[in-house]
């Protein structure tokens, strides 16, 4: 979260990446030379189903505004069908976190391939306009984190 | 029911064909009954009771007792019979150390809704046909069973056994009953005032863990919130994310092993509705990929760990209607 009166807000977006696909594509839409916001810190992990709901849940806690979880194409999953889990898993948690009343906007998932560079740039720079319209995350903040 | 429970309990114990029994022994009031192992026939006579407030799940105790040597008598109600059922599924009990029992079950009491009716100083309950004669210290009173009942039976799932080794009385129906209605009228509220409800629920938290350790889906050996390291290890929270996280993670990792048997928000100290927050991924999981009943059967894929590849996508969540 961070904050300065003068300035707007600009959101803090943490970004868990597939190593085999969405983590490349970041790394494509970087050596294309495409923009996307500076916001967005991105977390390699090995597969879209190593992200443990604890993990967004810390991140929220640690200063997040809004956590974005990219992975393979279904189907195209290295381990095959680990995105499959990480698409059910995903689903109930953020059902459930609006279901507490937490703003659905805040997360997301998308899928996003080695070869789409473009698309995780496009992908960053809606999410993080749309975290930043959100505001930041109060609801699901933890004051003894929060950064002066 | 309680007199043929504790008769049959000692006819199997007397031939041998269990060594201990499971069941529930009075505590300092007539209200908390505690689940309890006798080891004879006595001793039954002694303790054992089995009436309104009987409402403790027994399964749990299951785990470690049925890796104790010889054979335990376990009495099982219909909703329990699901926890252990699920227990089984996931190997952590011993099922040829156990012997069940089912017994019928026509709803629990709730003291604590007896008390909101200005009703206090409880020493004996009895039931004559829906009515409840309720003897305190300050005398007799009356008071309709339906108004006591615990919510968790008040919208009772099943009253049909799924698994025993003999039944005493009938076996029951699975029923309909609107279970999810508070759910849904939660998802119906703005978003705000879904937070503000929550707020003011999980607020009440004191951490104790019982909703944790009373939770016959929660069985790890080692649990997350045990994790010195985790930074969220037992403690009282001190902020608000730390309510909602304890009671989140809580929720999800039970998702798709829950039977919805209710005992979370029994033990809660606070009442707080922790039930509501299981149910909702009952929901979610039967209404996104298809019915399912944890602990119906001990050998179908739980939801979470089974996959289609026409399953929705997260953003269904987002294109919801009310915000």
């Amino acid at each position: 979260m961070q904050v300065n009166k003068n300035k707007e807000f600009e959101p803090v977006i943490v970004a868990f990446c597939c190593n085999w696909c969405s983590y490349a594509g970041a790394d494509l839409s970087g050596t294309n030379r495409l923009n996307y916001p500076t916001n967005v810190k991105i977390i390699r992990v090995p597969c879209s189903c190593r992200v443990n709901p604890m993990f967004i849940l810390r991140a929220f806690q640690r200063g997040a505004d809004g956590v974005i979880i990219c992975g393979c194409h279904p189907g195209d999953c290295h381990y095959t069908s680990g995105n499959y889990y990480a698409r059910r898993r995903m689903t109930l948690l953020f059902s459930m976190l609006d279901f507490l009343g937490i703003e659905r906007d805040r997360t997301r998932v998308e899928w996003v391939s080695a070869a789409e560079g473009a698309k995780f740039a496009a992908t960053m720079n809606e999410f993080t306009e749309s975290v930043k319209k959100l505001g930041p995350n109060r609801r699901l903040e933890d004051l003894r984190c929060r950064k002066q | 029911m309680q007199e043929a429970i504790i008769n049959r309990a000692k006819q199997l114990l007397a031939d041998g064909t269990v060594n201990r029994v499971i069941g529930w022994k009075k505590g300092e009031f007539a209200y908390d009954i505690t689940p309890a192992v006798f080891e004879t026939a006595a001793e039954i006579d002694a303790d054992f009771v089995y009436d309104e407030f009987t409402a403790a799940n027994v399964s749990k105790y299951l785990i470690k007792e049925s890796k104790k040597d010889g054979r335990i008598l376990a009495f099982l109600k219909p909703c329990d019979t699901y926890s252990f059922n699920q227990l089984i599924k996931e190997h952590r009990i011993v099922r040829e150390n156990v012997y069940i029992v089912g017994i019928p079950c026509d709803g629990k009491l709730d003291a604590e809704k007896i008390r909101q009716n200005g009703i206090t100083g409880i020493r004996t309950v009895s039931n004559n046909n829906g009515i409840l004669k309720i003897d305190t210290i300050y005398g007799e009173e009356t008071m309709n069973f339906d108004e006591a009942v615990s919510e968790r039976c008040s919208v009772c799932k099943s009253k049909k056994h799924v698994v025993y080794d003999e039944l005493i009385g009938d076996d029951g129906e699975i029923a309909d009953s609107g279970r999810f209605d508070m759910v849904e009228k939660l998802e119906n509220m703005t978003a705000q005032e879904r937070y503000d409800f929550w707020r003011e629920q999980l607020s009440k938290c004191i951490r104790c863990n019982a909703c944790r350790n009373v939770c016959p889906a929660c069985t790890c050996e080692k649990c997350v919130f045990d994790n010195d390291n985790s930074g969220v290890a037992n403690k009282a929270a001190a902020d608000s994310f730390e309510e909602n996280m304890f009671h989140i993670i809580r929720a999800f990792h039970v998702a798709g092993r829950c039977t919805d048997c209710g005992e979370c928000s029994r033990v809660c100290p606070q009442n707080i509705p922790l039930h509501l927050l299981n149910r909702k991924f009952i929901k979610d999981i039967n209404s996104l990929y298809g019915e399912y009943q944890a602990g119906a059967d001990t050998d179908s894929r739980a939801p979470l760990t089974d996959y289609k590849e026409s399953d929705c996508e997260p953003s269904v969540v987002h294109e919801r209607g009310t915000e």
